[in-house]
């Protein structure tokens, strides 16, 4: 009842004005969050499935609203970032000033209706209503992104987008098809009968794909670098902390009603993965567009969460309960970490943008003196996304680690090698997150400013800045106290591992990682422990401020200082092949007595995007550009068709062929 | 405990043992061995210079340094004595947390905006990121031989008695090493005496840290050197050896471990710049090598 009172309010964000929408637009998402929240705190309570009637009916059966353990978290999660969001959103929203009231309206009003059909995709079981609620998020979602619509590059990132989702839309319809030929239903619980009878993997495959494009796997992701960086800043962190994470909540959902060839759906999601972390990472490290690199930090992220789904998919296949339950936990805690600090991120480059007008880190630099609050909650997002203790990243990669070197333990020796692979990948992920994000991290805030001039930039006002400090606050407390937020993922787990038959501990992972929470507080009091020390012993001794050392020079000149490019040049030297690095640049010839000014320019292209996707679409435009032929405009010649095909018909029909 | 207070103590001599072997490949008489750990102790009684430029991420980055080097020291055993934090996994944590102390100081130097410092930023971070792949695998390796994943259980059930085993074992101490040798880089991969900043790689990046900052970023690397020759050490000290025999195990692989240090950077060049990125990585198909050869032993088991 409570849903379809929100649905009807949220139309009046149309009347309502201007100034005062964006926080009716909170109001209602608070509305929103608080009742949804409420009803899947209730299922871990109480440890039911919270099951509701929905009013419509689709195609005679009614359908229902069911919140399991897997959904209550996922909706906590949405409730999280998007509540998150629409606080940040009041001071974002300002420098929107030139929109009209009619834009704005549809802005708040897609806002809401996307965060209703994330929190409907997890509720929906029916694979019709649930295409149709998939659907609704792409679509809000595509008009959220197209809001800066004066500019091309954005209007184009949002087609390319819509397209994209269209695709995999289509995916998953033609799955729902099959399952319903099959099966003579539409619920996904009918998927359970089906991976019974038929062959699993294509079947899964399909699902795979359709979900896989909204999750952003590679190659599956080249809708995302563009999509996130034309989107306000609010809308990313919601697009890629929670909407990409539904995508792997499909294919959770699916995956969990596997009943034969675990082993090898776990092989191709591990693999499928391992390339996402790998790649995400590698062209994150090129990108000079603060946004754009997080997006492709958002499929590495992705990477590491199927690592964890792969693992305990091949746990299933070889029934292996500890696999299971490391493997899926880890899954589902990277979700739930990767939605707080991928969040935290985008404010963070949201609130330089609102007041440097840049995206572009070349341009930036020595912010932290400027904004030295936003500058710490920054750093403690980059050091929780690069998987560092004492924060939450480091527990939920802990927990596929520990997953990975059980792995190591079973008796197959092709199984071993498989583990080795992906703890080496998910070691080199992290090194080159670490490699990311001290580049980020040390050209935007640290050193001196490149090219912006940032005297006037301030902080963020104080009430978008409780959303950051509330997300900092959870991203420790996981980081200190894993052992609580493992509990309710525990129990997902060990809740859904009973439907495929395999009995596992629930308190399993618990114990397992409370030591790190130790571990991590021990941490922080060594660094305290320092401090003081470094204190005590130069309390008296003089303190001289003077320039950077440069070289017995001591002009300190900002355009010396090393750039993103530049730092990353290491890296980009090896990577070479796969990151496929342009130079425009012309060194000086020996005619040059008097050199005009010179540029130098470096772009990375996406591999996955040039070799995988350009070339397919080429292709088929030269294949059907030829069948264009019989389009000739002429009236006549359609007649003809239509004339030829039922003259076909006819000798088919006389025939007995059809 | 003990094995805490062994690292600590055995990371006062260790800098002075490796100039000592240094100066005596070399035919010169060399200073005390006590000499690097006097300059660490004026250098900690100096006040500090800090750059304009500079934050307090500057003046934070050598104190979590040091810690997280403090915090790696916790986690160790020292033969049958697990260290004073231990659990399943605590290799990993290890890693985790010696790569936090890293971000740091990669951070702070940037934040000196000094083009040098940038340099061995980008550097430090690509080493770290090329070495560590070597020694998970080595963790893993021994994680699957033995059955546990903390270092204590790992080392209380890894024995050395065929060929086999043995030769893991050296090549294990060899990958070692060579971690050690990059994390503090030193001679091959890097050259702590260079006088060209161009090819510096770690004394690059603290080119404007000075008195108590760089008195203990020195120190942090003394026992970042015995952190890795207690992780030697450990092959070497079976549980059922009472503790003294067990002191002497550790402090005579840590003076060999210094000898050997010291014996390299007296007669090897050091690697082209260049060239680093391939020879760090080389060391993962070695240690990947390791993790062939204990399958090898396992399946022969069964």
């Amino acid at each position: 009842m409570i849903f379809l009172l929100l649905i009807i309010c949220s139309f009046l964000v149309f009347a309502i004005p201007r100034q005062a929408k964006v926080f009716y637009n909170l109001l209602l998402v608070a509305g929103l969050a608080i009742v949804s929240t409420w009803l899947s705190v209730d299922v871990f309570l109480s440890g039911t499935t919270h099951t509701e009637i929905f009013p419509v009916s689709f195609w005679g059966t009614t359908v229902e609203l069911i919140i399991d353990p897997l959904s209550a978290l996922f909706i906590c999660v949405i409730n999280f970032t998007v509540l998150t969001a629409s606080v940040f959103a009041i001071e974002y929203m300002k420098m929107y000033r030139h929109k009209s009231s009619f834009e704005l309206s549809i802005h708040y009003f897609s806002f809401f209706m996307l965060q209703l059909s994330m929190i409907l995709v997890c509720m929906v079981h029916h694979g019709i209503a649930f295409l149709v609620v998939w659907e609704l998020m792409a679509v809000s979602s595509f008009m959220l992104v197209i809001f800066d619509n004066e500019k091309t590059n954005v209007l184009r990132a949002g087609i390319n987008y819509l397209i994209q989702m269209h695709i995999g839309a289509l995916f998953l319809i033609s799955a729902f098809i099959i399952l319903h030929i099959k099966t003579g239903s539409y619920d996904f619980e009918a998927l359970q009968q089906y991976f019974y009878h038929y062959l699993s993997i294509p079947m899964f495959l399909l699902f795979f794909i359709g979900f896989g494009i909204k999750a952003g796997f590679m190659p599956l992701h080249t809708w995302l670098p563009h999509a996130h960086p034309a989107a306000p800043t609010h809308v990313s962190a919601v697009m890629s902390g929670v909407m990409i994470k539904l995508g792997i909540y499909g294919i959770l959902r699916v995956a969990f009603f596997l009943q034969a060839d675990m082993l090898w759906t776990g092989v191709i999601v591990l693999g499928v993965s391992i390339i996402s972390g790998i790649g995400g990472v590698a062209w994150a490290i090129v990108q000079h567009d603060m946004k754009k690199l997080l997006a492709y930090h958002s499929i590495e992220n992705i990477g590491i969460i199927g690592m964890g789904m792969g693992l305990g998919l091949i746990g299933m296949g070889l029934n292996n309960p500890w696999l299971i339950i490391l493997g899926f936990s880890g899954c589902l805690l990277h979700v739930l970490n990767h939605s707080l600090f991928k969040s935290l991120l985008f404010y963070g480059a949201g609130a330089i943008y609102m007041k440097t007008h840049t995206r572009n880190i070349e341009f930036l630099g020595g912010l932290i003196k400027k904004i030295p609050v936003t500058a710490v909650l920054f750093l403690i997002a980059s050091l929780a996304i690069c998987g560092l203790p004492p924060f939450n990243g480091f527990v939920s990669e802990f927990i596929i680690y520990r997953g990975l070197l059980g792995g190591l333990d079973s008796p197959a020796i092709w199984v071993k090698v498989i583990m080795l692979l992906a703890l080496i990948s998910l070691v080199v992920i992290g090194g080159l997150a670490v490699f990311c994000f001290t580049k980020a991290y040390g050209v935007t805030f640290l050193g001196t400013p490149r090219k912006t001039d940032i005297a006037a930039v301030t902080e963020i006002k104080w009430y978008s800045m409780i959303p950051l400090f509330m997300i900092a606050a959870v991203i420790v407390f996981i980081g200190l106290f894993p052992q609580l937020v493992i509990r309710p993922i525990n129990y997902v787990v060990s809740n859904v591992s009973l439907n495929i038959g395999v009995a596992s501990d629930a308190a399993y992972a618990s114990p397992l990682i409370r030591h790190i929470g130790i571990a991590g507080a021990v941490f922080i009091g060594i660094v305290l422990l320092m401090w003081i020390l470094k204190k005590i012993i130069t309390r008296k001794k003089p303190v001289t401020v003077a320039d950077t050392w440069g070289c017995a020079y001591a002009g300190n000149i900002p355009k010396g200082q090393y750039t993103a490019t530049s730092y990353a040049e290491n890296f980009t030297d090896i990577a070479q092949p796969l990151l496929n690095i342009k130079t425009n640049f012309r060194p000086l010839d020996s005619e040059d007595i008097f050199p005009k000014q010179h540029s130098f320019e470096t772009e990375s292209e996406d591999l996955m995007e040039k070799k995988v996707y350009s070339r397919s679409i080429k292709f088929l435009n030269r294949v059907l550009s030829r069948m264009a032929v019989i389009q000739t405009g002429n009236t006549q010649h359609y007649i003809l068709y239509a004339f030829v095909m039922i003259l076909l018909l006819l000798i088919l029909t006389v025939l007995n062929l059809i | 405990m003990a094995g805490f207070i062994l690292i600590l103590l055995c990371a006062l001599l260790f800098p002075g043992i490796i100039v000592r072997t240094k100066s005596l490949a070399s035919g010169r008489k060399g200073p005390g061995i006590l000499q690097p750990m006097k300059d660490i102790l004026r250098l900690l009684r100096k006040g500090n210079v800090y750059s304009r430029t500079t934050s307090f991420i500057f003046r934070l980055a050598p104190l979590v340094y040091m810690a997280s080097i403090i915090m790696a020291m916790l986690l160790l055993p020292l033969g049958g004595r697990p260290g004073i934090i231990s659990f399943e996994g605590d290799f990993i944590f290890f890693a985790y947390v010696l790569t936090t102390g890293k971000f740091f100081m990669i951070i702070g130097a940037l934040d000196t905006g000094s083009s040098f410092e940038g340099m061995g930023a980008s550097r430090e971070a690509l080493y770290s990121m090329l070495i560590e792949p070597a020694f998970f695998v080595l963790m893993a390796s021994f994680a699957m031989y033995t059955g546990h994943t903390s270092f204590y259980d790992i080392y209380q059930s890894l024995y050395f008695n065929s060929y086999l085993t043995i030769f893991t074992g050296i090549l294990a101490v060899y990958v070692l090493i060579q971690i050690a040798m990059i994390e503090n880089s030193r001679m091959p991969y890097d050259d702590p005496k260079t006088h060209l900043e161009l090819t510096m790689v770690h004394e690059v990046m603290v080119l404007d840290n000075s008195g108590f900052d760089l008195g203990i970023i020195q120190f942090a690397s003394a026992l970042k050197f015995t952190v890795f020759g207690s992780l030697m050490a450990n092959f070497f000290i079976t549980p059922e050896m009472p503790l003294y025999t067990g002191i002497i195990i550790f402090a005579c692989t840590q003076l060999a471990f210094a000898v050997v240090v010291g014996l390299l950077e007296s007669f090897r060049a050091r690697h082209r710049l260049r060239n680093n990125n391939q020879a760090i990585l080389t060391l993962t198909p070695i240690s990947i090598l390791v993790f062939f050869s204990i399958l090898l032993i396992i399946t022969k088991q069964f």
